[in-house]
This record gives C-alpha cells, sequence and structure tokens, in this order.
C-alpha cells in the first residue's frame, strides 16, 4: 500500500489523524507527543494563567438542523477552552472564501456567529477573510482561535483521571453527526434530529465549585465518545468501564444508526462533554450538571475500574463485555 | 420499551445463556457452530456474546462478509476503471479501503478518482441521468440481501433508456460454500448459525440438502442477541440428540420458500457463474453475474480495460479466517502490518469482517 498521501480518514480525529500528528507534524513542531496534548494550551504570562485553542471547520453541508458552520466555529473554541476550565474572553475568526459563495449565506453565518458568540460571553476582537477561486475550496472555511483565563488551581487535564472516578456525561450522545449526515446531499432522512452544537462554558463553571474531585473534562467532538474515553485511558493508564444500559442516545439516533450500521458511540458531539469526577462527589456534579439548561439529560455512564496501559470496555445491554477502540478510518456505512 | 429493545432483555438473555450452560456442561470437546453471515459476526462482537458462553460451546465465523470474500482481482479492475477519465465509480463506503494488488480506491480517490460513497444503486442511477457525458459503474457486491436492489437499478436504468450506468456485478449466493466447508475434513463444525435476511430471500428450504448430506445441524437465526442464543440452544439440542436438521428461529421474518419476487427479479436480471471467493478458490455456480440479456450494464464487458496482473498479500491469513480455521488473533500481521487504517486483509476492512470485528471489539 502507498502511504504517501493524506487521506479523509487523516482528519476523523481517530487512529488515523493520531498517526499524523504523531508521525509527521508533531516531531516538528512540537516537544509534546499527542497523548499528552490536551483541548486546549496552557501558558502563563507574567504570572497570568491563559489557556489558547484553535480549531478549523469545513462542516459539510454547511447549514444543517439545529446549526451551520458559523456557531459551530465558536461553540467549538469556546468549549476547548472551557475543557480546561478556562473562561473564554476572546476569539479570533478567519474565513477562507470561495468565489462565488453567497453573501445573503454569509450574512446568515454571521449573524450564527454574533448570536453563538454572545451566548457564550466571549468577544470576537480580530479576524482574517481571504478568497481563494472557484473550485479551489468548498464554499467557506472558518478557523478560530480563542484565549481564556485560568482562575482556578485545579489539575484538570486528560492525565488525570483515577481508578474509582465516575465518568458522567451531559445528554444524549451522537446528535451532531447525525443531523449532519442526515442532511448530507444523498441522503436526506427526515431524522428530526438537531445539532446538540452549544457553548459549554456556562456548565464548566458551574462544575468548578467541585475543586479538587474534578479530575478530567474532555468533549466528544470528532471520533465520538468511544475515541475520546480511549485518549483519556491512554493519557492516565487507567481501564474505563462503560455501561451500555446507562448511555443517553436519542431514539431518532439510534435508528438512523442502526439503518446505517453506524455506532452512536463513534458519532460525533458539539455540545457535550465527559467529566471524571471523585466517586464521592460525582452525585452532586451530576445534580449540578442537571440543574443547568444544557446538562438535563445528564448520567453517569461508567467509571475507572483499574490501572492498564489504557483500556477501554463496555458491559453490553445484555450483560456481555466487549473492548472499545479508536474510530478507525472514517465511519462507514455497512455494505449489507 | 420498544419493539428492538425487547430482544436485547438482559434476564432473557442471562437466561437463554444459563440454559445453554446447564445443557452443554460437562461435555468433553466444545460444539463448534459458525456463523456465515457478516451481521451475526458483528452481533456477536457487539453484545459480547461470547464471554456469555460457556467453554463447552466455542462460536467461529465463516464467509459471510460480502466485502472480506471479494477477490483482489475484482478490486484490481475496479481500481483499472476508475481511472478512465469519463468514469465515475459508485460503491457502498467498505469497498473504498479494500486493498487491491498495489492500491485501494480510496488511495485512488486521494489521487483525483472520481469515486462517489452512495446508499443505494438507485442513487448512481441518478447521478448517470444527471451526467449523461460520464459513465456510472456502480460495484454490486453482495449475497441474495443486496442483489435484487441492485438488480432493481438495472431495470430502472432500462427503464429510463439510460446507456451510461453499469454494474461490475460480483455477486455471491448461499449455501454452496457451507457446502464446502462442511466437506473440509480440517473442519469441525457442529451446526450452522444460517443468515437471516439472506434466508428471507433463499428461503429456509435451501439448507436442507446440508442437512441430509453432510449431517449437520442448521438453524436460520436472527441477528437479535435473543435471536443469536436461542440458534444456538437449538443447535445445541440438535447436536446433543444427534439430529441434524433445518429448523427456523428467526420465524418473524424467514419462511421455508423464501421471497419468490425476489428470486424471480434475480433469476431475471442475473446468472449464476463459478464465482471466486477470496481464500477459499472457485466455486461451481456460487456468484450472480449480468444475464445476457442485460449485457450492455455489464461494466466488464461494456468498459474494456487493462487489470494489472494479480498480486496476494504475503502472510494474509484471511483466507484461512473465512474458512474459520483460525481466529484472527492467530494471524501474524493482526493489529501490527495489519489494522483497520492500514488493511492487509479484506477482513480487516470490512465493518462486518471477522478481523475488523476482533480489532473494535474482541480485545
Amino acid at each position: 500500500m502507498n502511504n504517501d498521501l493524506i487521506l479523509l480518514g487523516h482528519g476523523s480525529g481517530g487512529r488515523l489523524s493520531h498517526q499524523l500528528l504523531d508521525e509527521l507534524i508533531i516531531p516538528q513542531l512540537s516537544s509534546v507527543p499527542v497523548a499528552g496534548q490536551n483541548d486546549a494550551a496552557l501558558l502563563n504570562v507574567g504570572g497570568i494563567r491563559l489557556a489558547f485553542s484553535t480549531d478549523s471547520y469545513v462542516v459539510d453541508p454547511v447549514f444543517f438542523p439545529g446549526g451551520n458552520i458559523g456557531d459551530l466555529a465558536i461553540n467549538g473554541t469556546v468549549n476547548d477552552l472551557a475543557m480546561m476550565g478556562a473562561r473564554p474572553l476572546c476569539l479570533s475568526v478567519g474565513f477562507i472564501l470561495e468565489e462565488g459563495f453567497s453573501k445573503a449565506e454569509l450574512a446568515r453565518i454571521l449573524a450564527s456567529m454574533r448570536e453563538a458568540a454572545d451566548a457564550a460571553g466571549v468577544a470576537i476582537v480580530t479576524g482574517d477573510t481571504k478568497v481563494v477561486p472557484k473550485g479551489k475550496g468548498d464554499r467557506i472555511f472558518i478557523n478560530t482561535s480563542g484565549i481564556g483565563a485560568v482562575e482556578h488551581n485545579l489539575h484538570i487535564d486528560g492525565a488525570s483521571a483515577r481508578v474509582g472516578d465516575k465518568v458522567i456525561v451531559n445528554g444524549t450522545i451522537g446528535d451532531h453527526g447525525i443531523a449532519v449526515l442526515s442532511a448530507r446531499e444523498g441522503l436526506e432522512i427526515d431524522s428530526g434530529i438537531q445539532s446538540d452544537s452549544a457553548p459549554l462554558n456556562g456548565l464548566v463553571a458551574d462544575l468548578l465549585p467541585l475543586g479538587p474531585a474534578l479530575h478530567v473534562l474532555r468533549d466528544p467532538t470528532r471520533g465520538g465518545v468511544a475515541t475520546t474515553l480511549k485518549e483519556i485511558a491512554l493519557q492516565s493508564g487507567v481501564t474505563i468501564t462503560l455501561d451500555e444500559k446507562s448511555l443517553p442516545v436519542n431514539p431518532g439516533v439510534k435508528g438512523v444508526c442502526s439503518i446505517l450500521g453506524l455506532d452512536p458511540l463513534y458519532v460525533a458531539n458539539e455540545g457535550k462533554l465527559l467529566a471524571f469526577v471523585a466517586p464521592d462527589q460525582a452525585e452532586a456534579a451530576l445534580a449540578r450538571m442537571r440543574r443547568h439548561p444544557l446538562g438535563k439529560d445528564a448520567a453517569i455512564i461508567g467509571e475507572v475500574t483499574g490501572a492498564s496501559a489504557g483500556k477501554v470496555q463496555m458491559e453490553t445491554l445484555v450483560g456481555g463485555v466487549r473492548g472499545v477502540e479508536m474510530l478507525a478510518g472514517e465511519q462507514l456505512p455497512r455494505i449489507c | 420499551m420498544n419493539y428492538s429493545d425487547s430482544f436485547r432483555d438482559k434476564e432473557l438473555v442471562q437466561g437463554l445463556a444459563r440454559r445453554i450452560a446447564d445443557l452443554t456442561k460437562g461435555l468433553s470437546k466444545p460444539l463448534v457452530f459458525m456463523e456465515v453471515c457478516g451481521t451475526h459476526t458483528m452481533a456477536i462482537y457487539q453484545f459480547g456474546l461470547r464471554s456469555l458462553l460457556p467453554p463447552e460451546v466455542k462460536l467461529i465465523s465463516g464467509p459471510g462478509c460480502p466485502v472480506c470474500v471479494t477477490p483482489n482481482s475484482y478490486l484490481d479492475r475496479a481500481i483499472a476503471l476508475c481511472r478512465l477519465p469519463d468514469v465515475i465509480i459508485t460503491s457502498f463506503g467498505d469497498m473504498l479501503r479494500v486493498p487491491g494488488s498495489s492500491s485501494s480506491l480510496m488511495e485512488e480517490r486521494a489521487k483525483g478518482a472520481d469515486i462517489r460513497v452512495v446508499y443505494s444503486p438507485l442513487d448512481a442511477v441518478q447521478l448517470a441521468a444527471r451526467n449523461p457525458s460520464k459513465r456510472v459503474v456502480f460495484l454490486g457486491v453482495g449475497f441474495e440481501t443486496t442483489a435484487p436492489t441492485i438488480a432493481g437499478s438495472i431495470l430502472a436504468a432500462k427503464a429510463q433508456g439510460l446507456t451510461n450506468y453499469f454494474v461490475l456485478a460480483s455477486h455471491k449466493t448461499m449455501p454452496q460454500p457451507m457446502a464446502i466447508l462442511s466437506a473440509d475434513p480440517d473442519l469441525q463444525v457442529d451446526g450452522y448459525i444460517c443468515p437471516a435476511h439472506v434466508s428471507a430471500i433463499i428461503g429456509a428450504d435451501a439448507y436442507r440438502f446440508l442437512c441430509e448430506e453432510y449431517k449437520v445441524p442448521c438453524v436460520v437465526t436472527g441477528f437479535e442477541p435473543t435471536d443469536v442464543l436461542q440458534g444456538v440452544e437449538m443447535l445445541v439440542r440438535q447436536a446433543l440428540a444427534g439430529e441434524s436438521k433445518v429448523e427456523i428461529q428467526y420465524s418473524r421474518v424467514v419462511r421455508w420458500e423464501g421471497n419468490a419476487k425476489a428470486q424471480a427479479m434475480l433469476a431475471d436480471v442475473f446468472t449464476p457463474f463459478d464465482a471466486p471467493w477470496r481464500g477459499i478458490g472457485v466455486l461451481p455456480g456460487s456468484g450472480l453475474r449480468i444475464a445476457d440479456r442485460y449485457a450492455e450494464f455489464d461494466a466488464e464487458l461494456a468498459i474494456p480495460v487493462e487489470v494489472e496482473e494479480l498480486k496476494e498479500h504475503k502472510g494474509c491469513l484471511c483466507g484461512e479466517i473465512l474458512k474459520g480455521k483460525v481466529s484472527p488473533f492467530d494471524c501474524p500481521l493482526f493489529g501490527g502490518k495489519c489494522t483497520p487504517e492500514s488493511p492487509v486483509g479484506a477482513c480487516m476492512v470490512s465493518s462486518e469482517g471477522t478481523c475488523a470485528a476482533a480489532f473494535k471489539y474482541g480485545r
């Protein structure tokens, strides 16, 4: 096989993405291996602690049920900062527009960005716009970068999971991926599923009073809950055991997944977080989440059951046990 | 609780598992049952059913994943076709990552070939109607469950008068490979978990000759956990009683005679041929090619291309795995040289492949 080319799977957020980072990108640009990376970098600038993160948005289609590329670009970077427990302060926005893109659509996207930024309480302070010839881009790509203030002394990190921790998710999984997929040309399933795209900084602010009991926060975007948990298991050197019957999954998501042979554990989310909390504070964390509008369906979905080289397993609905691995390649529909 | 949840009831499943354990307790040699449908392979891994069964019952996987049994030569022809400038290849997703002799469709797509994943062959027909200057080729792979939809696409293209829609057909049929496996002296199969939806088309009667000629129990089984375990229990009871007959566990869907309408459609559009199966070889009458009266839709005849010389991948045990002789964990390439993102053999590619399922769920 020829391994010289970038494949779509390198952008899936799963194993191929990790390989690309580990083998090519990080050795040139950073001293921290991918397994040690978090959603945002922590900086200490003259005694002031900041979180800094960046993300690019290339979603297709640009408009989908429950959102569009604009609010996604704001919420995504806000959430990356929030996962460090940081208070998002300001964002930059870079647009790459394809010649011929409609101004009316751009206006709709900008309105969503404005609205999302206001909802997250974050200012857009600088930006850039480039236009590429028709056929050299796909309508619109957006990059956002953000800075947040770290105002706590907690060690919230993917490497901080401990044996006994409960794993909590703030609501149903897989909604974003299925909303986008069902709007995609050629599929057009009327699933009624809306993207869960939302800023999580408010929810995180409600969790910070838990103090040192809060060990890990991470948003399971590309690659889904399975891939994110595997990353945390590897980073922390632990075994995570999920309980399939506790996983909150919207019936519509379940239906589309079963038609297309997809697994909700691997489908992207844009308004979900996974929190690892010390067992004695788990109920308190759950109660805090459920009081917040973005956490009313929160559930404990598993726990850290031991030390290992990084293993995720799941007790299935019927009481069997199976392994859970990272997303491999792209999630592809089944053939028969 | 919705309809499908009732087939995933934990108490029911555990009760079935206990009954199987009681029935088989103390057997000196484990009973070996083979499933020959990729969806069963997936269901067994996905629900962790092996972990519920006693050591006296062993489940092994056979040649039931259509992508996995598709030989390199087919991929090589599809790759040669996709390199033609006016050809659009359409396929279900799994085929894209399957390695041919020296490339894969996914790699060709990265190099610029026009290859599109569709969810129905009718989408490929529409694509042909919208692109009259292009030749649209659908990769027709799959068992009797998939073949009728592809037959339907050929009939639709004919009805619309399209001359730019083609199918590269390599359909496989059951149960011929089961006869080959039953005759194999190295393989001891005590019973077959027969496919669910394939049987809905071909009917449970199709397996009768296996029971008669090879004295092997056959149970047509559904895909839900309670289905699979009930099917296993029925096989255990037959094996212990020394019986070999066809039974239908999946009676809510499968009939003895099958689906006459789908069978007629297959007989109209396709014709049986001696199909090559990866790792197993050419089996007489085990595949479907496009019938002569629809030859203008046959990509192999209508679009001549030069296909590269066939190369098999060294060390890959797909063939033995497809026959159930070795488990993925016995293959020296598994998890090392052969992973889902860099597969050597087809069993690691398809979501229904034994190696892919073992990699994702089984470790």
